[in-house]
């Protein structure tokens, strides 16, 4: 059993929820709310990640990583490490391609508050934000708690991407996927059962919580 | 609305844990043991000498295996590696010209191929590959395993050796590629193949070894696996010390050991 692989796989969830908190709130609900020309590109670019091969978008981040390209310079420039090979660059790896993830239960949640709700607040005078915090994330959560469990769930599981942009380095790059993978190769046997019973079991877990969510969601709406 | 203050609890929480996981994160980057990375031959070998080395001197290092290829290609892209052992100099050479490594470097061994089979396999292990191409005339070979001859080393010379012995275009249909040689001894061995060609050093694993039989090929089928080793531009003392320790006598030893021809001796 690598518990380093499976400490960097939870630090990696982890960054990779707080940073697409704000980003499924806001994402979410604008997209949930508003309506405009160009709402059916943004959906579609935001579900990409879901339908590309890992290995594509594996290639492009490598290559928007590089040294060569505008992206991996500036990060080399700011901090004297190259971004791909590196844990921020499998942050930022991970963050997007679990932005199908993050936003469409986002805005499927708010979408499940009514508008008459949303009019009442912005009667009383509540300013948009006072509105989110106090009457629409009560309401919308549920589909904010599915989006942020299955980013979760899904960095713990993802491999193709995570192999190319990370390369598999230990205790940098290794995610517990990965660490599987290895020890395949290395005839351990028993570790790579270990480590794929504890993957088993989180992503049950993972997938209890989404169906106990999205049952209230239900409740909700009924 | 309870669960929702539970709820902005576990937000707050977060936000803590994400200060907290920062700190924590930046604390862990700096005396980080270098990383070593290795052609996947080496497994074994170098994993033995790594222990020995920790006993002997109390350092550390981290052992990344792969395929020769890939890890000259991550050099390239900025991995951050400190002491590249390929299985294959013409790599070292190459990284060497264009400035990624300290200097040429130093020959560390030299590796051969065998084939091996699995226990129980319908195909026996002979060095002339005699069975091999009685197997594929008789059209009873399923699957046969090699590592990927455009980036693996290992799999440049088994497919040389099969060239040589004029197996190559037949067994096509039935050629599994790993991604490195340790990729190709995993299916060579899982049972889902009838055997494969794989680095000595790999087969003289009790881990692998257990598994089946194996047979040497004669060295003259194919070019030979000149192994080269170097020190990456910001290696550090560590690595440097690492370095050494693999050309003192008893890392030589652990090497010879797992069937690698060592230089000067």
């Amino acid at each position: 059993m690598d518990w380093t692989a499976l400490g960097l796989s939870l630090q990696l969830a982890g960054w990779t929820v707080i940073a697409l908190l704000p980003v499924a709130v806001f994402g979410g609900r604008f997209l949930a709310y508003r309506s405009f020309g160009a709402k059916g590109l943004i959906e579609t670019l935001v579900m990409l990640p879901l339908v590309l091969p890992p290995t594509v978008l594996g290639y492009y981040l490598l290559v928007a990583f590089g040294r060569n390209s505008p992206l991996g310079a500036f990060w080399q420039e700011m901090f004297g490490q190259p971004l791909a090979f590196s844990f921020p660059g499998l942050v930022l790896a991970s963050i997007i391609f679990n932005l199908p993830f993050a936003i469409q239960p986002a805005q499927r949640g708010f979408e499940a508050v009514p508008i008459a709700v949303r009019e009442a607040a912005q009667c009383c005078g509540m300013s948009p934000l006072r509105s989110l915090w106090q009457v629409e994330l009560p309401l919308a959560w549920p589909g904010l708690m599915t989006a942020m469990v299955l980013a979760f769930a899904h960095t713990l599981g993802e491999f193709g991407i995570v192999l190319m942009v990370g390369g598999s380095i230990p205790g940098r790059t290794r995610t517990i996927a990965i660490a599987i993978y290895d020890r395949v190769q290395a005839f351990d046997n028993s570790a790579a059962a270990t480590m794929s019973a504890v993957l088993v079991a989180i992503s049950l877990v993972t997938i209890a919580a989404t169906y106990w969510l999205s049952a209230r969601v239900g409740r909700r709406l009924g | 609305m309870a669960v929702w203050a539970l709820v902005r609890k576990v937000f707050g929480a977060l936000g803590l844990a994400a200060t907290l996981g920062l700190s924590a994160l930046a604390a862990v980057a700096q005396d980080e043991p270098p990383i070593v990375a290795a052609a996947a031959d080496l497994r074994y070998a170098l994993s033995a000498i790594a222990a020995a080395f920790q006993a002997e001197t109390g350092l550390g290092v981290t052992l990344n295996f792969g395929s020769t290829g890939d890890f000259a290609r991550q050099i390239r892209e900025g991995a951050p590696f400190q002491i590249f052992m390929a299985a294959d100099e013409s790599y070292v050479a190459a990284l060497y010209r264009d400035g990624f490594t300290r200097d040429g470097g130093d020959l560390y061994a030299e590796g051969r191929i065998v084939v091996m089979v699995p226990q129980g396999s319908a195909l026996a292990a002979d060095e002339n590959l005699d069975n091999l191409a009685a197997m594929l005339a008789t059209g009873t070979l399923t699957r046969f395993a090699i590592a990927n001859p455009e980036h693996a080393p290992y799999g440049l010379r088994a497919r040389e050796a099969l060239i040589h012995r004029g197996l190559w275009d037949a067994l096509q249909p039935m050629l599994v590629l790993g991604e490195n040689v340790g990729q190709a001894a995993q299916f060579a061995l899982s049972g889902n193949a009838e055997g494969g060609i794989i680095a000595l050093s790999l087969a003289l694993a009790p881990e692998v070894g257990a598994r089946g039989d194996f047979a040497l090929i004669p060295a003259d089928w194919h070019g030979p696996l000149l192994q080269r080793m170097v020190l990456l531009r910001h290696a550090g003392p560590e690595a440097e010390a690492f370095y050494a320790y693999i050309r003192s006598p008893a890392a030589r030893a652990i090497m010879a050991r797992y069937g690698f021809v060592l230089p000067g001796g």
